[in-house]
């Protein structure tokens, strides 16, 4: 039981980490290498309004999540679409987007050197202890999973119920064809990009509640993002959910069961069989 | 065509004179290269406890008008900073550059282990003397003895496992603690090094060790590790353990109100954010490293720190990096120049004043180093050492 219970707590974390990139990935087709820094970002801002403006961590996401939006889509509309406008096949803008990502990525870390300095930053919100069938967890962790869960919900929701959400994985399923259908693709992909960072800052924000993070640890969490997005398939918000908390619950089990060090083999070898027998994802559509 | 070339040769003109205008304040300065980590997974360690020193050190000599040489004549110190990323082929590269091109008259250490190790040759080839801090390994002896011009000052990996039993070892004599140890260390070098040198101490001390497991580096939910070591019902925990790790066990440990009266964590222990996160649970917890905050000297080391960095130095390898910068400073005024040889030589028989007391190389190795520190009412004191003074008796944990 408190396996499961700690295996979806953490699955909860990992969703944070990988909703976004999911969304830009699968989207507007750039593999975000610089996913980390913007999740990194969010954290820095919840700590200052946390320790320099003393209120709830948790009010960072009213200018935080929207700040994130806006730098978003501003870095696809200068730095990303002159990509997409010249890449002749999905191929080539994945190779391009990478390269400029990465580099973006190294950018982001000098700035937040520059701006937080290099320490470490933690502090300690809500972390009393929450009681679920007998045993305490981490009450900021539980708040997390909530906000997971609240965030996968309206994105799903929004995907599959509203027009603009139908416009948005018609352009993950084929750019060119929603093109022909009347979608004004670049509009959308900015828009798809943009939402995928500003939930990146957001889960950010969640996670820094209980996690210690400092100005270069983003590299980390982009790695755990990009096997998440990956293992769960691309163009589906549910992959992501699904991988998620697979990975956490697998991971967990493993820890309790056999042994805590072999968390990383257990998560890299879940990786390799997806892929093995699995190629596009568990939610993933076979390339045509 | 010809107001172009003329703003070109006015750009030139400006950017040549800025350039001389340096090199005139640097031509008389004593060029002191710093390489280190900025960024990658050391940075955070490294912005605590390695950078904030050399500003410190800088702004302090050159206040009073600098190293004093021979004839009387006062030189400034410039500090030449280079980023190593946490990769050791770039802490190669960057004490190359110091040394050939920046023409650096001496370069620090770097920060950790593998960067200082891995840059040791290039530091012998071209003569430089490598003042290690942050380098803590049992291969002092023989290293000491391929590299005639490094020195060790932090310690080294035994001494630290030893002194954590030796601890347990005098609770347990006083009746505090039974002899159950739950023991869990990170999978990287430093970590896993101080487990197997740990396993046959406590062993020896007739030890049970009832939960004993690694996790990999960078692990973010330490909650079953907790909950495993819980189960097991130790008198004591001790994890040899990293930051970030050191934050998520004692964060766990807190929710879980694991009730032990010993309660160790490795690196990060004695971090100010360590502090600033837990606030009144750090009562009692102990870690590597420690001072004795109550001298004069570290009393007025602190003061300055905070006023000339803004920061809140450590209480482990923040002062001990200064008194390296210290040793370097005293040997080139002893010298009278920056003769690289007669310094190191210096280096090896000379005595020092620093913030950590008397220095006097022992085979290129400060022999006297504290080894475990204790949080006790919000300063963290250093409870056991090989041989240094002020030690403070050790407290029981009581609850979080």
């Amino acid at each position: 039981m408190e396996i499961l219970t700690i295996g979806l707590l953490l699955g909860a974390t990992y969703a944070l980490i990988a909703m976004g990139l999911n969304l830009q990935y699968g989207v507007a087709r750039i593999m975000n290498l610089a996913n980390g820094e913007m999740l990194v970002a969010g954290a820095f801002g919840a700590f200052w309004v946390f320790t320099a403006q003393k209120v709830s961590p948790y009010v960072a996401l009213l200018f935080v999540v929207p700040a994130a939006f806006g730098l978003n889509w501003l870095i696809y509309r200068t730095l990303l679409r002159p990509l997409v406008r010249r890449a002749k096949n999905r191929g080539m803008l994945e190779v391009d987007s990478i390269l400029a990502t990465f580099g973006m990525s190294f950018v982001f870390v000098g700035i937040m050197l520059m701006a937080f300095g290099g320490d470490y930053f933690s502090y300690s919100y809500l972390a009393e202890p929450f009681v679920i069938f007998g045993s305490p967890y981490g009450l900021n962790k539980v708040v997390a999973f909530v906000a997971a869960a609240a965030i996968c919900g309206l994105l799903y929701l929004g995907l599959n119920k509203t027009r603009t959400g139908m416009a948005i994985r018609a352009v993950a399923v084929d750019p060119a064809a929603a093109g022909l259908a009347g979608i004004d693709v670049p509009k959308m992909s900015t828009f798809a990009f943009a939402l995928g960072g500003a939930v990146t800052a957001g889960g950010g924000i969640m996670l820094s509640t209980f996690l210690t993070l400092d100005a270069s640890i983003g590299v980390v969490f982009t790695m755990k993002a990009l096997i998440i997005v990956i293992m769960g398939g691309v163009g589906d918000v549910r992959g992501a959910i699904i991988a998620s908390l697979i990975l956490g619950l697998a991971e967990t089990a493993v820890a309790s069961l056999i042994d805590p060090g072999l968390t990383l083999a257990a998560a890299y070898l879940l990786f390799v069989l997806v892929l093995l027998f699995r190629p596009q994802g568990l939610f993933g559509r076979r390339p045509s | 065509m010809r107001r172009r070339s003329v703003l070109q040769l006015a750009i030139a003109g400006a950017f040549l004179g800025a350039l001389s205008l340096n090199t005139a304040y640097a031509a008389d300065a004593i060029k002191i290269g710093a390489v280190g980590p900025k960024t990658g997974p050391l940075a955070g360690g490294a912005a605590v406890t390695h950078w904030p020193n050399f500003k410190l050190w800088a702004t302090q000599v050159n206040a009073r008008g600098g190293l004093k040489m021979k004839g009387g004549k006062r030189r400034k110190v410039e500090i030449i900073e280079y980023d190593d990323r946490t990769n050791p082929g770039e802490t190669i590269k960057a004490v190359e550059r110091l040394a050939t091109r920046d023409k650096a008259d001496f370069i620090a250490a770097p920060y950790g282990t593998g960067l200082t190790l891995a840059s040791a040759p290039v530091f012998a080839k071209h003569g430089y003397p490598q003042i290690a801090v942050a380098a803590i390994t049992d291969k002092v002896p023989e290293l000491t003895k391929r590299y005639p011009g490094i020195f060790f000052t932090l310690g080294n990996t035994t001494a630290f496992a030893d002194s954590v039993v030796s601890i347990l070892l005098k609770m347990r004599a006083d009746g505090t603690i039974g002899s159950n140890v739950a023991m869990v260390n990170v999978a990287d070098a430093f970590g896993i090094e101080l487990a197997e040198s740990a396993r046959p101490i406590f062993k020896k001390a007739g030890f049970n060790i009832v939960y004993d497991k690694s996790y990999p580096l960078g692990t973010q939910d330490l909650s079953t590790i907790v909950k495993g070591a819980k189960a097991t019902n130790p008198d004591a925990f001790v994890a040899w353990s990293y930051p970030p790790d050191t934050f998520g066990l004692t964060a766990q440990a807190k929710i879980e109100n694991f009730k032990v009266k010993a309660f160790y964590t490795a690196v990060a222990t004695a971090f100010p954010v360590y502090a600033g996160k837990f606030g009144k649970s750090i009562e009692g917890v102990l870690g590597a490293g420690g001072v004795n905050p109550d001298s004069p000297a570290m009393k007025a080391y602190r003061a300055a720190h905070k006023k000339i960095t803004g920061k809140t130095a450590d209480y482990w390898a923040s002062p001990v990096t200064y008194a390296a910068l210290q040793t370097l400073g005293q040997a080139i005024e002893a010298v009278g120049s920056t003769d690289r040889k007669a310094v190191t030589a210096y280096l090896k028989k000379g005595t020092f004043k620093t913030v950590m007391g008397t220095w006097k190389f022992n085979n290129q190795v400060i022999d006297q180093f504290w080894t475990v520190g204790q949080w006790q009412k919000g300063v963290f004191y250093g409870v056991t050492s090989t041989g240094a003074s002020g030690a403070k008796p050790v407290v029981a944990k009581t609850g979080w």
